[in-house]
């Protein structure tokens, strides 16, 4: 077809990693004298070139309050944050700019559902569904809610290779169910969630439904329309962009009922020692002096993303899980948590006989930076009867060679404990 | 291997962690506390058997952890079965110390257990470690006191 080759030949080419990696100026650090091999970015993702000058521009030529001055370098701050505004609406496909609400990240994100829309249409007797492989983000401000409403809380079980047990699912699913709490990716197991059919069974029932998406954003194209989902997070720090910004997603209708959660400047309409009235949506949720460079920068990490390809992206970090599993495996005494094939960019595992933290630890030195512990997903845990695993999880910028690293040194770990 | 390294996973602490001595319920223990560590998940559960008089007659632990909190547990337990009450606290503010750097020269002591825990004292590198290694004998200490649980946040 004609269009194909039309096509500007780089949109089809693979990631180029090596390129890629001279736009993270931390790459080229060392630690220990040895190369950095950094494989936590599931906590949180290093940064480009283009992201941390954004930043720095602001405070150096754009920087004012936003929303509340007539002067220039306040229009030039308002302009440019609202531009991220829109930025995000075009990335999550949502259908009005007004439904995307700053907040500092998915977790404030999951705490303002909770607190707004909860507090106003949950009552007692009322069920929160939440799936085993939640992020502690996306479960406490809902235990916080059910203890304050008498709302019951129930488990949606995975099964042992870390999918959700759809056919557990379907029989939770009742008529005082209200809510289920669902991420789109574990970020213990990298496990990728049925999203579109879970969703469309909860509205079946009357349901709505808050998707975390902190770690599926970074990994693929997300669309909240295609999706339908009524609410949805995710932070700028884990899309290569800064830390204390993120953005919630809700349905225009959903937001527009809500009440504000956080009451202070930026947020009102009018205030009188007696009463105030609120702004419209989204503003009403956005109270006090936001994080205005970093907001102004997330749209430098979002544009970043987009023109590197997040198909591109997904297709390199799939490439590299599937090399790191492989080798995993052949080294012989590894578990593997999370075994189903609908995954991204995460391995998650244990070796025999020796504990996660020794091994985080002594690869550490090594100059290989993984994640051990819980991940903030200990209903995870609790599900495999384990304390801890080691998570390996891979970025724009990770290597093959890293891997490699990454294999070796858990081998010398073994030789170690042998 | 770095130096650093070689020095907190010493072979002491390698067969400690990986047979933990004192690894049991004692059925006759009349003090038992529960530490967590929050960061990793870890638990476990230290019993005493201690007379009127403030002496530990029995002490063990059961849970699971790194290496680390492993063999400190064990070493734990081995060192202060006979001691009473104050001399245990006594041992473990000293050790306190060695792992936390506040007083690296225990050489002049003359307690011979507190030179043993010097294989431990390599955790002194690894600063997010010093949990680890405490967890155990903080979890003595509480149920001492009488407490259930105690947590090394």
């Amino acid at each position: 077809m004609s269009a194909a080759v039309a096509t500007p030949l780089a949109s089809n080419a693979a990631l180029d990693v090596a390129r890629v990696r001279e736009d993270f100026p931390i790459l080229t650090r060392e630690v220990y004298n040895k190369p950095l091999i950094y494989l936590d970015s599931a906590a949180s993702a290093q940064k480009p070139r283009v992201v941390i000058d954004a930043e720095s521009r602001v405070y150096e030529e754009e920087y004012a309050n936003v929303h509340r001055g007539v002067h220039y370098l306040s229009q030039v701050a308002t302009d440019k944050f609202e531009a991220t505004r829109k930025r995000i609406q075009i990335f999550l496909n949502a259908a009005d700019e007004n439904e995307i609400v700053f907040v500092r990240g998915g977790t404030e994100g999951v705490n303002l559902v909770a607190q707004s829309w909860g507090r106003a249409n949950l009552r007692e007797g009322d069920e929160i569904l939440i799936s085993e492989l939640e992020h502690h983000a996306n479960i406490v401000p809902w235990h916080l809610l059910a203890a304050e409403r008498g709302l019951v809380v129930r488990g949606i079980p995975i099964h042992d290779d870390g999918q959700i047990d759809m056919e557990a699912y379907k029989g939770l699913l009742n008529e005082r169910t209200r809510m289920v709490a669902l991420t789109q990716m574990s970020n213990a197991l990298g496990i990728i969630t049925p999203a579109a059919e879970m969703i469309a069974l909860a509205h079946d029932a009357g349901a709505k439904v808050m998707m975390d998406g902190c770690q599926a954003v970074s990994h693929s194209a997300v669309d909240v329309q295609a999706l339908d989902c009524d609410f949805y997070v995710f932070s700028g720090h884990k899309i290569y962009g800064p830390t204390g910004i993120g953005a919630l997603y809700g349905k225009a209708e959903l937001l527009e009922a809500m009440p504000p959660w956080q009451g202070g400047g930026e947020m009102i309409a009018r205030v009188s020692l007696e009463k105030s009235t609120f702004k419209g949506v989204p503003h009403r949720f956005e109270a006090g002096t936001p994080a205005i460079a970093q907001t102004i920068a997330l749209k430098s990490a979002l544009d970043y993303v987009t023109d590197l390809g997040l198909d591109r992206i997904a297709e390199h970090e799939a490439m590299l899980l599937n090399y790191a599993t492989e080798r995993l495996m052949a080294m012989g005494g590894i578990t593997i948590y999370g075994t189903n094939a609908s995954k991204a960019s995460i391995v998650s595992f244990t070796m025999d006989g020796v504990h996660p933290h020794d091994i985080g630890t002594i690869v550490d030195r090594d100059g290989v930076a993984v994640r051990v512990g819980h991940h903030c997903a200990q209903p995870v845990m609790q599900r495999y009867d384990i304390a801890a695993t080691v998570r390996a999880s891979f970025a724009v910028y990770n290597t093959l060679e890293e891997v490699d690293a990454l294999v070796a040194s858990l081998q010398g770990v073994k030789e170690m404990f042998a | 291997m770095m130096d650093d390294l070689r020095d907190l996973y010493q072979e002491v602490i390698l067969d400690h962690g990986k047979s933990p001595r004192n690894f049991r319920h004692p059925e006759d223990c009349n003090r038992m506390a529960e530490g967590d560590n929050p960061l990793c998940g870890d638990q476990l559960t230290v019993y005493l058997k201690m007379d009127r008089g403030g002496l530990v007659e029995d002490v063990a632990f059961e849970g699971r952890g790194c290496a680390i909190s492993m063999a400190s547990a064990s070493m734990m337990t081995e060192m202060v079965q006979g001691r009473n009450e104050a001399d245990a606290r006594a041992l473990f503010e000293k050790f306190h110390k060695l792992v936390t750097g506040d007083d690296a020269d225990v050489n002049g002591d003359d307690d011979e257990d507190l030179d043993k825990l010097i294989v431990l004292s390599g955790v002194r590198e690894f600063p997010m470690r010093v949990k680890c290694a405490t967890l155990a004998w903080h979890t003595m200490t509480a149920a001492m006191d009488g407490e259930e649980t105690v947590t090394t946040e």
